[in-house]
């Protein structure tokens, strides 16, 4: 019996690489697919028992020869992505007061430890494993604990364990974006909890569908919905989330007529600097090559976040009179938000057009947002959510004709930028639902348990003596 | 004319300026100051149990005429002292006698000037 499972890897215009990873005479194979005859409710219990009870090393490297010019970039992208999320850290805890600069940088940091772990255990798997549960989220055996992919190479020439932990740091930066809408207001525990089990049932769902080679959004249309480093799975999903969080938890003492302004505006600029810089590894790392596609991702990635950041100045300054520096970071992410998606697809002229519209329109909406009076404290709604739906829609509009010709090819005929902007609606509405419901419903029933908002006490104190016990500016005799 | 200067507990800074916004109390100078008095804390250090030497406090200082000295004085004491019963560590309240104020803009001196 031969059996291979494949992934495609989410590539730009090449038509998706097929990656054996497993393979013939394979004898859980078997095993599982007699499992899988029997129709009755244990069927899953029994697959899960022996997925668990399976062991790794079983498989035999591929005959995939190790492409070097690839695995070391794919090498720099990990640790560029690795490096926005101390950015993230120090861009959401230079926003804060002074008294909850250190716990809203250990809720990015936090997610290095408990995605990491969590992506090594179950994550890759759920992610990039095949369908179960009508498709639900993938599972593969060899992935849990990732104890199958030890010698594992992919088609694209990198060893399989480069690809999962560049996977991972999207794992980990997903979560850690929601932060921002909850910030100085949320129980430290709670969160734990909280960005563990978002992870497992939001993330790795939404991963699954958009990347995996049987997601479903991965075939949507002609040549699927273009999500190319993670506009719907990364921003959008963490930005829903964020407001869904925001408006249960409810807004922080004394908003909107207290003042709270940032306490550190220089760590914030130097953490949208390092964002900028780590997102070449997000957007041109996703082509998981070293090649054209990644050159085209990193001049679009560039293009944007400088145009994104001029706008917002621009904009800010015809309407308020100044350019200011957080304009001009919000600007950069503006702009970076909205060609994640696109950064695979789009032409530099096109990815300047994104940056500005991506920065007009979320200046409107943090503007409405004010009006309306909901608390997303530093954002992430307002940059991360609607940047991102910002660029999946309208990127529709600039990809590059041979990518339309492809697709055209794949349809069989006719395939117009309509039926793209139709398939990119429905894959950013199936997010937005998708990450609002459940976020949802673990946040109500997590509340049932810890309470989610931080208690008034905690509040006052500020979350980095209430959970931490530290002082962010000089621990024992503060300046 | 008094000069009020209270040192209270950080946590209860906001609670304090809202009551004394609350009493039509508005104008007041901020700072973040150590020191010791009779509280005693412990800290953690890296698993060490550590009893800092001087402890983060606030300070506000505001500037009344005679009549409001006690509404103040009030207003302060009830947003500052926590739990109710109030505990150790709570603060202080100092008034001392105001010479002189001047107003820099106009010049203007004395009460009117406040």
């Amino acid at each position: 019996m031969t059996y291979v499972s494949k992934i495609y890897i989410k590539t730009s215009d090449a038509p998706p690489k097929k990656v054996y990873l497993c393979h013939k005479n394979d004898i859980f194979y078997d095993l599982s697919k007699f499992l899988l005859m029997k129709t009755s409710a244990k069927r899953y219990l029994l697959i899960l028992f022996f997925i668990f009870i399976s062991s790794g090393g079983l498989f035999a490297a591929d005959n995939t020869h190790i492409d070097s010019g690839a695995t070391a970039w794919m090498l720099t992208s990990t640790a560029l992505v690795l490096l926005m999320i101390p950015g993230l850290a120090m861009f959401y805890g230079g926003l804060v007061r002074s008294k909850n600069v250190l716990g809203t940088i250990m809720h990015s940091f936090v997610a290095m430890g408990i995605i990491t772990v969590l992506w090594v255990i179950v994550g890759y798997s759920m992610a990039f494993g095949k369908n179960v549960m009508g498709g639900w989220f993938g599972w593969n055996s060899n992935y849990f604990f990732l104890k199958g992919i030890d010698t594992n190479i992919l088609d694209a020439g990198v060893p399989e364990y480069v690809f999962t932990m560049f996977q991972g740091k999207f794992a980990i930066i997903t979560p850690a974006l929601i932060a921002g809408a909850f910030a100085e207001r949320v129980n430290f525990k709670a969160y734990c909890f909280f960005i563990a089990i978002w992870s497992l049932l939001v993330y790795n769902p939404l991963c699954h569908w958009v990347w995996s080679s049987d997601g479903f959004l991965f075939h949507l249309g002609a040549k699927g919905a273009i999500d190319f480093a993670g506009g719907t799975v990364v921003h959008i999903s963490a930005g829903v989330s964020g407001l869904v969080a925001a408006l249960f938890l409810g807004a922080r003492r004394g908003y909107p007529y207290q003042v709270i302004r940032p306490n550190n505006m220089v760590i914030t600029m130097l953490g949208a600097g390092l964002l900028w810089v780590g997102w070449f590894g997000f957007n041109a790392g996703s082509s998981v090559s070293s090649g054209l596609s990644t050159a085209q991702a990193l001049t679009a990635t560039q293009v944007a976040a400088a145009s994104g950041a001029l706008s917002w100045i621009l904009i800010e300054g015809m309407h308020q009179g100044k350019a200011t520096a957080l304009g001009f970071a919000s600007g950069i992410l503006a702009g970076l938000v909205a060609v994640t998606p696109a950064a695979g697809v789009v032409q530099p002229y096109g990815a300047m057009i994104l940056g500005l519209l991506a920065s007009l329109i979320c200046y409107s909406a943090i503007q409405f947002k004010n009006r309306l009076g909901y608390d997303d404290s530093l954002d992430a709604f307002g940059i991360h959510g609607v940047g991102g739906i910002v660029g999946a829609l309208l990127l529709t509009f600039f990809i590059r004709p041979s990518w339309m010709h492809d697709a055209e090819a794949a349809a069989g005929g006719k395939w117009t930028l309509w039926n793209q902007l139709g398939v990119q609606g429905l894959a950013v509405t199936i997010a937005i639902i998708y990450a609002a419901v459940m976020t949802f419903v673990i946040i109500f029933i997590l509340n049932k348990f810890i309470k989610f908002k931080s208690s008034e006490t905690d509040e006052m104190a500020g979350l980095d003596r209430a959970y931490h016990g530290e002082r962010g500016y000089g621990m024992l005799n503060p300046s | 004319m008094k000069l009020i200067t209270a040192i209270i507990r950080e946590v209860q800074l906001d609670k304090v300026r809202e009551a004394l916004i609350e009493a039509d109390i508005k104008r007041i100078t901020v700072s973040r100051v150590s020191g010791h008095g009779q509280q005693r804390i412990e800290e953690m250090y890296r698993g060490q149990i550590i009893i800092p030497d001087l402890i983060p406090k606030i300070r506000i200082e505001i500037g009344v005429n005679d009549a409001f000295v006690d509404i103040t004085v009030n207003t302060i004491l009830k947003a500052a002292r926590t739990n109710g019963a109030g505990n150790v560590g709570d603060g202080k309240i100092f008034i001392t006698p105001l010479e002189e104020c001047i107003r820099i803009r106009t010049g203007e001196r004395g009460g009117t000037a406040i």
